[in-house]
């Protein structure tokens, strides 16, 4: 019989249920055929007009309808998708009843142009409009679903109220790593022994007009909008920027023993975690790499596994100028030579950068990597980066046996998850 | 590191640094000082009708050195980068590269401060019928701060304090409201019981002082108006008033706290939490009756400091569980510092660790007759947290003889 503990004496966290939507489509089949096939989900911004702007192109998820649209409705539309697939497939509790914890990667919440408009056309056309003036007519019941929708909060609690999960959710972001971040806070509730199930959640539904802004005023977005599907280029010399995309991914994670004495199915092993923060600035990682390259090493010490025996790295890959070089920077040190022999592909260059859910999208597209032992490309690769000299499976899928994976993260305000992923207990 | 085995004996945590940036003052004796002469400061004018607690003047520039940093940051990431670096001198460990850089972080934030000017204009603009496809864009294109992005992310006030302080053996934020709070403190704690953790930075931050942040109470009239009253005597003006302030606590295993000769403010000796659904009468006070059986209050002399928000139902039905327990002294953070929502909870255990650590607990302020006097000194006090609309939370933190 396999282990139940790990090297370190501690439970083995498996995945037992999976779930994604992205700008590919909804579900794990039609996203790990349009993977594997290489096709981009990136298209012209049709949500909202997009005169005057820089990028006009992004991974909206444009298929679920939310009426009248917010992002944070539609981060909880695509939470619940996902949830739904991951929760049905791993079988476990009874609907409505998830016999664990949540821990959901959410954008930070705010109230959106939409409902800030409809208080301007509530002061009325003959007042000058200022904070005073909405604050005189923001109360008295009119908005009082405002309050219940842009509450930080307000998607977690959605989500415990239709699964039924257990306990204080926590909503959490480490920016562009917090659906990394989900899952090891689930990883490390089971080994703590406080559950023996914990349902891990990102989501991102942020494609509106100010959020797309922000990005663009720091210069961090693709303005190559013409043809989209070629926008997102990592690794290329001729990246220039991420392309902002929506989409949410689900895992249900047990403890070995708990997911084997129920018989569920085993979609695979969180063997390890690691993070650590950079203190270098706000957008910009540590020029050395040391944070990058101290997180990859954490996540190695946690699973208890060397470098040698990773056989495929899931990138943050994001496409921008910085984070691909640094990327290299981080993951060549650790891996000396190896760095240019091992596959390093970046789902991002077909989905494009889901933000708060990103580390768990990519965390599900792992696994399915792994259980068909097949490599989704990176694409838009027709001008290598010389400086980066990965093999980043170009343009095509590849099978390959894959054993173990790493999948990155990294974040504006220094954040850097990494997590190691496997088909078996190590 | 490496976890212990997830059924021996919890890791004793000991809270070895406070921080406390608040409407009172900043500092630990003046925050005392404070307390102990009843003193409130509260301001009905500066956002009339709405009353807030607003700041204390403080000197940013003692914990935050470089003007640029504090350009960076709006007033809440101000405010929270002041009071950590606070912590972690009270803790011993400010500039201690060593410690700092295995030190985890758990920040509990809201964020997202608006431009006021922009906004407005945008909105009267539209209303004088600048309605083209566009106009939106090209407004926020031509309006916004490009760094004021950075100002708003939530987990940029963790970001702030690894660049100023440079904690960043790991760093995670917490939102949802004061259930975030909660959960930081119930995290690091279990971490660090469970040998995941050695030394954690927690705490959270909060600008009450924000006609934006209104608007969102105001939506579901949370709001308290026209006049201040203690949270106990609301009856007749239900809600909260906002208040600024940072609370952050370092809180580490005891042999990493004797190993290092740090002295302990107390011990926290658990963290629990639940999310009442709320749907019907009670939920709250039944789910407060459930967390005080687990939170492990022993015998002994013993006090409770709640963040209660004076929102209603939770307030009535918190007060329905402390009726319960008639003889414990119970004091309101929210009639002294104002509600602070994710610091609501920090604060609560950053003022019973002191208040354990000097020996006394502070007197009432407030005339409604739930608040009694505490003659003697407290060995135990129970910190409880019922958010305004989820979450609920308690804490128990020991005096260390």
């Amino acid at each position: 019989m396999t282990a139940m503990r790990d090297k370190l004496g501690r439970p083995v966290v498996v995945v037992t249920g999976m779930g994604v939507v992205t700008s590919l489509g909804s579900g794990k089949t039609d996203n790990w055929a349009k993977l594997c096939a290489g096709e981009s989900g990136i298209r012209t911004i049709t949500r909202f007009p997009t005169d005057g702007l820089k990028t006009t192109m992004a991974g909206s998820v444009d298929f679920i309808p939310v009426e009248p649209f917010s992002s944070t409705d539609l981060s909880e539309r695509l939470a619940d998708i996902a949830t739904e697939e991951a929760v049905a497939q791993a079988g476990i509790g009874r609907a409505g009843d998830f016999p664990g914890p949540l821990f959901l990667a959410v954008a930070p919440v705010e109230v959106e142009w939409p409902q800030r408009q409809e208080l301007g056309r509530a002061i009325g056309p003959n007042t000058e409009i200022n904070y005073d003036e909405m604050l005189r007519v923001s109360g008295g019941g009119k908005f009082t679903q405002y309050h219940r929708r842009f509450l930080f909060g307000s998607v977690a609690d959605h989500l415990a109220d239709t699964f039924g999960t257990k306990g204080s959710p926590i909503s959490l972001s480490t920016a562009c790593a917090s659906g990394a971040t989900a899952i090891q806070l689930g990883v490390e509730a089971i080994r703590r022994g406080e559950a023996d199930a914990a349902l891990c959640v990102a989501t991102d539904g942020s494609v509106n007009p100010e959020a797309l802004i922000r990005f663009s005023l720091l210069s961090a977005l693709s303005t190559q909008n013409d043809p989209p599907q070629t926008a997102v280029r990592p690794f290329s010399k001729n990246r220039d920027g991420f392309v902002m995309a929506e989409g949410a991914g689900a895992l249900v994670l047990e403890s070995y023993e708990a997911a084997t004495a129920r018989g569920a199915k085993i979609l695979g092993i969180v063997a390890g975690c690691g993070e650590l923060a950079d203190s270098f600035h706000r957008t910009r990682s540590s020029p050395n790499g040391k944070p990058i390259i101290g997180c990859v090493r954490n996540a190695l010490a946690d699973a208890g596994v060397t470098a040698e025996q990773i056989d495929y790295i899931n990138a943050h890959g994001t496409g921008t100028p910085e984070n691909d070089k640094m990327e290299y920077l981080g993951i060549s040190t650790v891996f000396g030579e190896r760095a240019k022999q091992i596959p390093v592909s970046s789902n991002k260059s077909m989905v494009g950068h889901t933000l708060s859910a990103a580390g768990a999208v990519e965390a599900v597209f792992s696994l399915l990597t792994l259980e068909h032992q097949r490599i989704p490309p990176t694409i838009n690769y027709d001008v290598p980066d010389p400086a980066i000299p990965f093999d980043v499976v170009p343009n095509k899928a590849r099978d390959a046996r894959v054993t173990t994976v790493m999948s990155n993260s990294f974040g504006f305000g220094g954040q850097n998850a990494s997590l190691i992923l496997t088909r078996e207990p190590v | 590191m490496a976890d212990k085995s997830s059924d021996s004996k919890p890791i004793e945590a000991w809270i070895t640094g406070i921080g406390l940036a608040t409407s009172l003052g900043e500092g630990l004796d003046a925050h005392w000082d404070a307390l102990n002469q009843q003193r409130i400061n509260v301001d009905e004018k500066s956002f009339a009708p709405y009353v807030v607690h607003p700041l204390a003047p403080v000197s940013f520039d003692a914990q935050i050195p470089k003007k640029g940093d504090q350009r960076q940051m709006e007033a809440w990431q101000r405010i929270g980068t002041y009071a950590a670096g606070l912590a972690l001198d009270s803790a011993g460990i400010k500039g201690n590269t060593d410690i700092l850089s295995r030190m985890d972080m758990v920040v509990a934030a809201g964020g997202g401060e608006r431009d006021l000017a922009v906004d407005a204009g945008i909105l009267n603009a539209e209303a004088k019928g600048n309605s083209a496809p566009g106009f939106l864009n090209e407004r926020l294109m031509g309006d916004l701060r490009p760094t004021l992005f950075l100002a708003q992310l939530s987990n940029l006030l963790a970001g702030n304090i690894a660049i100023v302080h440079g904690v960043t053996g790991s760093s995670r934020t917490f939102m949802g409201e004061e259930a975030a709070g909660v959960d930081a403190a119930r995290i690091a704690l279990a971490r660090i019981a469970a040998g995941q953790s050695d030394i954690a930075l927690i705490g959270a931050a909060h600008n009450g002082e924000r006609k934006d942040l209104l608007v969102l109470y105001e939506f579901g009239d949370f709001n308290l108006k026209d006049k201040y009253a203690p949270v106990w005597a609301r009856d007749a003006k239900k809600g909260f008033a906002l208040g600024s302030g940072g609370a952050f606590l370092v809180i580490e295993s005891r042999a990493h706290a004797e190993a290092r000769g740090a002295k302990p403010f107390a011990r926290l000796t658990s963290v629990v939490a639940d999310r009442a659904r709320r749907k019907s009468s009670g939920d709250i006070t039944s789910t407060l009756e459930s967390l005080w059986s687990k939170v492990g209050v022993r015998d002994g002399s013993t006090a409770i400091i709640t963040g209660a928000t004076g929102a209603e139902p939770a307030t009535s039905e918190e007060r329905a569980f402390l009726h319960t327990h008639p003889e414990l002294p119970v004091r309101a953070t929210g009639t002294v510092f104002g509600h602070t929502l994710e610091t609501q909870f920090p604060l609560g255990l950053a003022v019973a660790a002191l208040s354990l650590s000097r020996g006394a607990l502070f007197p009432p302020a407030d005339s409604s007759g739930q608040e009694i006097e505490m003659s003697k000194p407290p060995t135990q006090i129970v910190v409880i947290g019922a958010g305004h609309w989820r979450g609920e939370g308690m804490a128990l933190v020991e005096a260390i003889r």
